[in-house]
C-alpha cells in the first residue's frame, strides 16, 4: 500500500541526503570529476574561440555550457550506486514515502552543483572572463542558484528514467538536454548582461521570473510522476 | 475485443475527400499572396502539419497519463502510436518549413524565429522517445517509463513555446491570434479546411496503426493458445509495444 503522506518523509529525505553526501565526502568521486571536467572545458573554449578573454553574452554562453557539461557527469552517476548495489530494492522495502528519494537526490545534486560552481565560477573569472566578477556577484549567484534548481530537478528525473535503460549514459543526456533548454536559455540570457563590460549588477527580471517559474513547474511535475519510476 | 477497425473506412474516405477539397481550394480558390507569391501556398500544408504534430504530442501525453492512472497497457500503446504519428508529422513540418524559409527568407534555417526554434527543441525531445523505449527490456517497465516520458514531454510542449517565444523577437507570421488574425476570408477558409484535413489524416493514421497493432497482438495470442509458446516467433528487435 502506498500512503500519500507517510510519516517522517522529511526525515527519510534527510537520511538519504546525508548518506549521499557522506558517500561523496568519503569517496570523492563525482564532484572532483565535475570540477576537472569544467576546468578542461574552459581550456577547450579558450582554444576553440581563440580568445584570451570573453565578456557579455559570449561569456554567459561559455559559462552555461561549461556548467551544463559538468552537470551531465553528475546527472549520469546520480542513481548508479543505487542500481548496482541494490539501493532501489532496499528503498522500496522500507516503509517510507517514495518521493523522499526524489527530493533527497535532487538536493544532493543541488549541493554538488553548488560546490562545483564555488570552484568553477572563480576559475572562469580568472581564466577567461574579461570583466570583474565583483559588482554583479549577488545577481550571478541568484541566477546560478535558480539554474541549479532546474538542473537538479530535471537531472534527477532524467537520471531516474535513464538508470533502468540499457544505454543509460546515452539516454540521460539526450532526454535531459532538450528538457533543460528553456532553463538554459533563461540562465544564459539572464547572466549575459551581468558579465558585460560596464554591465548591470542585476539580471533582467524577465529571465529570473522565467527560470523560477520553470523550476516550480518542473518540481511539481517531477513530484507527480516520480512514484511511477520506482514501482516494481 | 478491440474495435479500432470500426469506422475506419468511412474515416479514410472523409480524410481523402477533405484533403482533396483542401488542395483544390489551395490551388484554385485561395488568392496568391501579394508579398510572397506562389510559395506562400506551402503554408496550407506546413501550418496544419505543425499544429497537428504538436497536438499529437500533447495527445500522447494525455494518453500516457491515462496509462499511469489506470495501469491498463492499452493506453500505453495508444500513447505510443500517437507520439509515433506526431513525430512523422513533425518531420514533415520541419521539411516544409525549411522550404518555405528558403523561399521567403533566403535561408533554410533561421534562428531568430522562435516558433521554428521551439519546434526543433520539441522534436529533439520526442526523437528520444523511441530510443528510451528501445533500451528498456522489461515490457511492463518499458510501458510505465514511456508513459512517464510522454507526460513530461507533453507538458513540456507549451512550456517550451512560451519560454522560447519570450527569448526572441517576433518574425514568424502569426496566423491564428486571439484578435482574429489577419488572414483574408478566402485564405482563412482554405486554411481551416486544410487544418481539418490534416487532423483527419492524423486520426485515420492513428486508428489504422492501432487496428494493425491490436490485430497483430490478437493473432499472437491465438497462436500462443493453439501452438504453445514454441509456435510464436520471438519478437524482433523493436521498440514498438506489441
Amino acid at each position: 500500500m502506498r500512503e500519500e503522506r507517510a510519516p517522517g518523509s522529511w526525515r527519510t529525505t534527510i537520511t538519504v541526503l546525508r548518506k549521499d553526501l557522506l558517500l561523496e565526502l568519503r569517496g570523492l568521486e563525482t564532484v572532483p570529476a565535475m570540477v576537472l571536467f569544467a576546468l578542461a572545458t574552459l581550456v577547450v573554449f579558450h582554444f576553440g574561440l581563440n580568445r584570451d578573454t570573453v565578456d557579455g553574452q559570449l561569456a554567459a554562453g561559455v559559462l552555461t555550457a561549461t556548467l551544463l557539461f559538468a552537470a551531465m557527469l553528475g546527472i549520469n552517476r546520480l542513481f548508479v550506486a543505487e542500481r548496482e548495489q541494490g539501493g532501489f530494492d532496499a528503498f522500496l522495502l522500507a516503509p517510507v514515502d517514495r518521493s523522499a528519494l526524489l527530493v533527497a537526490k535532487a538536493l544532493a545534486l543541488f549541493v554538488f552543483l553548488a560546490v562545483l560552481e564555488v570552484i568553477a565560477v572563480p576559475a572562469f573569472g580568472l581564466l577567461l572572463l574579461g570583466t570583474s566578477l565583483g559588482p554583479p556577484l549577488l545577481g550571478l549567484i541568484a541566477m546560478l542558484l535558480l539554474g541549479d534548481v532546474a538542473l537538479a530537478v530535471i537531472g534527477t528525473l532524467v537520471s531516474a528514467i535513464a538508470v533502468h535503460t540499457r544505454a543509460r549514459d546515452l539516454i540521460g543526456p539526450i532526454i535531459g538536454l532538450p528538457l533543460l533548454m528553456p532553463a538554459l536559455i533563461a540562465l544564459a540570457r539572464g547572466i549575459g548582461p551581468l558579465l558585460a563590460v560596464h554591465g548591470s549588477s542585476w539580471p533582467p527580471a524577465r529571465w529570473v521570473l522565467i527560470l523560477a517559474l520553470y523550476d516550480v513547474v518542473f518540481a511539481l511535475l517531477a513530484y507527480a510522476v516520480f512514484d511511477f519510476l520506482l514501482e516494481d | 475485443m478491440t474495435t479500432y477497425g470500426r469506422g475506419l473506412r468511412g474515416l479514410a474516405l472523409a480524410t481523402v475527400a477533405t484533403i482533396t477539397v483542401a488542395f483544390a481550394l489551395v490551388f484554385f480558390y485561395a488568392p496568391l499572396d501579394a508579398d510572397q507569391g506562389f510559395i506562400q501556398k506551402i503554408f496550407y500544408l506546413h501550418v496544419p502539419l505543425a499544429i497537428t504534430a504538436l497536438c499529437g504530442f500533447v495527445f500522447g501525453g494525455l494518453l500516457g497519463a491515462m496509462h499511469l492512472r489506470t495501469g491498463d497497457r492499452r493506453w500505453d500503446i495508444r500513447s505510443y502510436v500517437a507520439i509515433h504519428m506526431a513525430l512523422i508529422f513533425g518531420i514533415g513540418t520541419l521539411i516544409t518549413g525549411g522550404i518555405w524559409a528558403k523561399a521567403s527568407w533566403g535561408h533554410w534555417w533561421v534562428w531568430s524565429d522562435p516558433t521554428l526554434t521551439s519546434f526543433l527543441i520539441v522534436l529533439l525531445l520526442f526523437c528520444t522517445y523511441q530510443p528510451l523505449r528501445f533500451s528498456i527490456e522489461d515490457s511492463e517497465r518499458q510501458a510505465r517509463y514511456a508513459s512517464v516520458f510522454a507526460v513530461i514531454a507533453g507538458a513540456f510542449v507549451p512550456l517550451n513555446f512560451i519560454a522560447v517565444r519570450l527569448a526572441q523577437a517576433y518574425v514568424h507570421p502569426r496566423v491564428l491570434t486571439l484578435t482574429g488574425g489577419n488572414l483574408p476570408g478566402a485564405m482563412r477558409l482554405t486554411f481551416l479546411v486544410s487544418l481539418v484535413g490534416m487532423a483527419l489524416l492524423y486520426v485515420t493514421l492513428w486508428k489504422y496503426e492501432m487496428a494493425a497493432k491490436s490485430t497483430r497482438m490478437q493473432v499472437r495470442a491465438l497462436r500462443r493458445a493453439l501452438l504453445g509458446d514454441d509456435g510464436v516467433a520471438p519478437l524482433k528487435r523493436s521498440a514498438a509495444p506489441s
